[in-house]
């Protein structure tokens, strides 16, 4: 699947159908709908619609499933309040970001970026380091930088711990430590 | 002209002329069936009065004032005009209901201008028109706004083709307006002077619905006419209003029986917030609730006093979480609607088994349909408990993303009553999550136990035994609505074969071919309208149907780009009017 969106978080994620399952064999046949799905179309398990007119396909792009046309069966009045109200309150959510050694603070805007990769991306070319790998044990064990964020209720977290969204709504700014300092951020508790 | 016909178009009054019956052995005069007919109401009713023979056909025609038409292409404006001499109130239906979630391509047609076109020169006195999924423009509305002296009622829910300017006609010119209900069209917005166009003499406003419009609105003027309107009982505001606005109108407006709040998050000073929680315990006929955007746990609870008298508690427009549903519905013993977001949880559903018992209608719609989120809305665990706690159930809308059998055939042995069961498992063609199996046994279990089963919306992991299921049990069942599902024609075939009630199918992307769309060649007159498509259908068939099948219209619309011989999607119903002459140019009319 899309690792290289999820941050390895495959462990914890949210899954649909059982585990193992990638196309079952004797799915439903379904007439055409090719024409229908968007053009990411991703294999995702327990994902059977488009894929059963398509089995060989295995396009695995973005996170987001395949968008058919008019499903699930909400009506667009519905679909667009849902979606405007998030967008509302995120109207520009710049965060600011220090680093630990750095003369001067920057500031990033977290809605343009769609997960974690793009966000380390990012502050790793704004700051000209590394940071490397995040796991859930070891939290980003043997980088020379570490991201932890500053929560809504004042603590330092590490970063990728919670889904995206969560941390979206609930980081007041970022920080980038040194490695050194971080060991003990990575513990789970 | 037929002798036997009594009256003639210039006739104004029921009982000017005496009777003349020709049919002798008919002991009353007509003045008598039609004073008892006007008291008939039903549609349906009056339809089944209408057969029975010549004198009551022309006794109904002339007593019936209320018109429905649920396919505005299943008659003429013309014909009608011919029947029904004395129309005071129009509901009117267009589009296929899949047009909701765009699969019918835009300017496709149920414009209805010809129609008031027709009513402006034969129902002079029109006073209420309600509108689904019809094409209107702002002319129209105008048109509409300027024709009718007594025109009082307009009702828009899902049409399109308008903006505010025509709302603004109708606020200009309609001097006895009761009822101006917008919902979830597609609108241009252009701003809310519209509501500002009310006469300062307009004091006969009842319902007002304005909630689904997106621009400001000018608060005094609303005031004004909250306050000028003394019978107003529904009023539903939209985002614009704030809540202390909304205190303000609510002390004008105590009497009101259904509200809908703008806005439902402010910073409040704790005098406010006291003034609000009284403005509402001072609503002591309030029934139904709904808007509530942004609402939290900071000012649900002035809410709580209004609560105890709802039965109608519309939250699918406020992100809750379980704590917050749970608090509220623990205030709400008498509710008998509930629609909520999948925010709540299953553990919000839990509450409303425990707190809710009269419950009868329960929608739960997804806060995130494309998972664009991880969140995980509810489960079979939710529908479960609320079968447990609320045993009257009978109508339920649940979207959800994993579902099993077992659940689904403990929940309809809980409440047996169910007649509008519409599951929506959010992934096409997903099985049990624990078995693997397909869905087959819940709705079969379904149908089987639920014998006042009147609509019905399958989804999941479906082979054609669910529709066997369907066709040798569902005998009341009137709407089917079928999506990824099915393995052959036989399944269809069987729900053609065995429904005697079905009025309504509608079918997307299900094996079904034409031996399944030839099956039904008898059933389809009897029906309202067939929907299919990305079946397997074919042009030639559908020729077929139109050629044997007269007065059923068949048309077909086709994907760009598909093959010549593909019939994407086709739209069977049954006509007295013959085809359509406004057909754009994508739809074949057969």
């Amino acid at each position: 699947m899309a690792h290289e969106n999820e941050l390895n978080l495959k462990a914890t994620e949210l899954r649909l159908g059982l585990p193992g399952t990638d196309e079952s064999e004797d799915m439903v046949s379904i007439a055409k709908n090719n024409k229908r799905a968007s053009p990411e179309s991703v294999e995702d398990s327990g994902s059977k619609a488009n894929s059963a007119a398509k089995s060989g396909d295995h396009e695995t792009s973005s996170a987001s499933k395949a968008q058919i046309v008019g499903w699930p069966p909400v009506r667009s009045y519905r679909k667009n309040n849902l979606q405007s109200k998030k967008a509302e309150s995120e109207s520009g959510m710049y965060v600011k970001v220090s680093m630990d050694g750095a003369p001067y603070l920057r500031k990033v805007d977290l809605k343009v970026y769609n997960g974690y990769p793009e966000l380390l991306m990012a502050l790793e070319n704004m700051f000209k380091l590394s940071i490397g790998e995040y796991s859930e044990r070891e939290g980003y064990e043997g980088s020379e930088y570490a991201p932890a964020y500053e929560d809504k209720d004042g603590d330092l977290m590490l970063v990728g711990d919670v889904p995206w969204d969560m941390f979206m709504s609930s980081c007041k700014r970022l920080r980038i430590m040194r490695g050194s300092e971080a060991k003990g951020l990575g513990c789970a508790v | 002209m037929d002798p036997k016909l009594k009256k003639t178009k210039d006739s104004s009054s029921n009982s000017a002329n005496s009777p003349d019956s020709t049919h002798s052995s008919f002991p009353f005069p007509d003045e008598v069936l039609e004073r008892v007919l006007s008291l008939l109401h039903s549609h349906k009713d009056r339809s089944s009065v209408s057969l029975v023979c010549k004198d009551w056909y022309n006794a109904e025609r002339w007593t019936r004032t209320k018109l429905f038409i649920g396919n505005c292409y299943s008659v003429s404006p013309e014909i009608v005009a011919r029947r029904f001499p004395r129309i005071k109130s129009v509901t009117l239906k267009g589009k296929p209901r899949f047009s909701d979630f765009n699969l019918v391509p835009q300017y496709w047609g149920a414009d209805v201008h010809s129609w008031l076109v027709m009513f402006a020169k034969v129902y002079p006195f029109l006073e209420e028109l309600r509108l689904k999924r019809m094409t209107l423009s702002d002319e129209s509305l105008k048109f509409l706004a300027t024709s009718f002296p007594g025109f009082k009622a307009l009702s828009l829910l899902s049409c399109d083709g308008f903006s505010t300017d025509g709302l603004k006609a109708i606020a200009t010119h309609c001097k006895n307006l009761t009822e101006l209900d917008i919902q979830e069209n597609g609108i241009d917005d252009f701003g809310g002077g519209w509501l500002s166009s009310f006469s300062e003499n307009c004091s006969s406003l009842e319902v007002l619905n304005f909630a689904s419009l997106s621009s400001d609105v000018s608060f005094d003027a609303l005031e004004k006419l909250v306050r000028r309107c003394k019978s107003l009982r529904i009023l539903k505001v939209n985002k614009s209003i704030s809540l202390d606005q909304l205190q303000q109108l609510l002390v004008h407006a105590p009497q009101l029986i259904e509200l809908g709040t703008g806005s439902f998050q402010q910073e409040l000073t704790p005098w406010q917030y006291e003034d609000l929680e009284t403005a509402f315990s001072n609503c002591k006929n309030l029934q139904a609730l709904s808007g509530l955007w942004e609402a939290t746990s900071l000012h649900l609870p002035v809410l709580y006093a209004a609560c105890a008298s709802l039965t109608f508690l519309n939250l699918s427009y406020a992100a809750l979480q379980s704590g917050e549903l749970a608090k509220l519905v623990a205030h709400s013993p008498n509710l008998r609607r509930l629609w909520v977001l999948d925010t709540v949880g299953d553990k919000g559903l839990e509450a409303v088994g425990s707190s809710c018992p009269l419950l009868e209608e329960l929608r739960v719609f997804p806060a995130d349909p494309y998972e664009l989120d991880l969140h995980h809305g509810v489960t079979e665990a939710g529908f479960l408990a609320v079968s447990h706690g609320c045993r009257k159930l009978h109508y339920v809308l649940y979207f959800c993303r994993q579902m099993t059998n077992a659940a689904v055939a403990t929940i309809v042995l809980n409440c047996p009553d169910f007649t509008h069961f519409r599951l929506c498992i959010m992934n096409p063609g997903e099985p049990d999550y624990l078995t693997n199996e397909p869905m087959d046994e819940a709705f079969g279990a379904v149908v089987k136990t639920c014998t006042n089963l009147r609509r019905l919306a399958v989804s999941g992991l479906l082979t054609d035994l669910t529709f066997k299921y369907i066709g040798k049990y569902a005998k009341n069942l009137e709407t089917l609505s079928v999506a990824f599902a099915g393995s052959s024609d036989r399944g269809m075939q069987c729900v053609l074969q065995g429904c005697p009630k079905l009025r309504k199918l509608e079918i997307r992307d299900s094996p079904f071919g034409n031996a399944a769309l030839l099956s039904g060649v008898e059933k389809y007159e009897t029906m309202r309208s067939l929907w299919m498509s990305a079946c397997n259908v074919t042009m030639s068939a559908c020729r077929l149907l139109a050629k044997d099948m007269p007065r059923l219209n068949v048309e077909v619309m086709r994907d760009e780009g598909s093959d010549d011989r593909q019939a994407d999607k086709v739209y069977v119903y049954r006509s007295v009017a013959g085809p359509r002459r406004d057909a754009p140019p994508f739809v074949l009319s057969l």
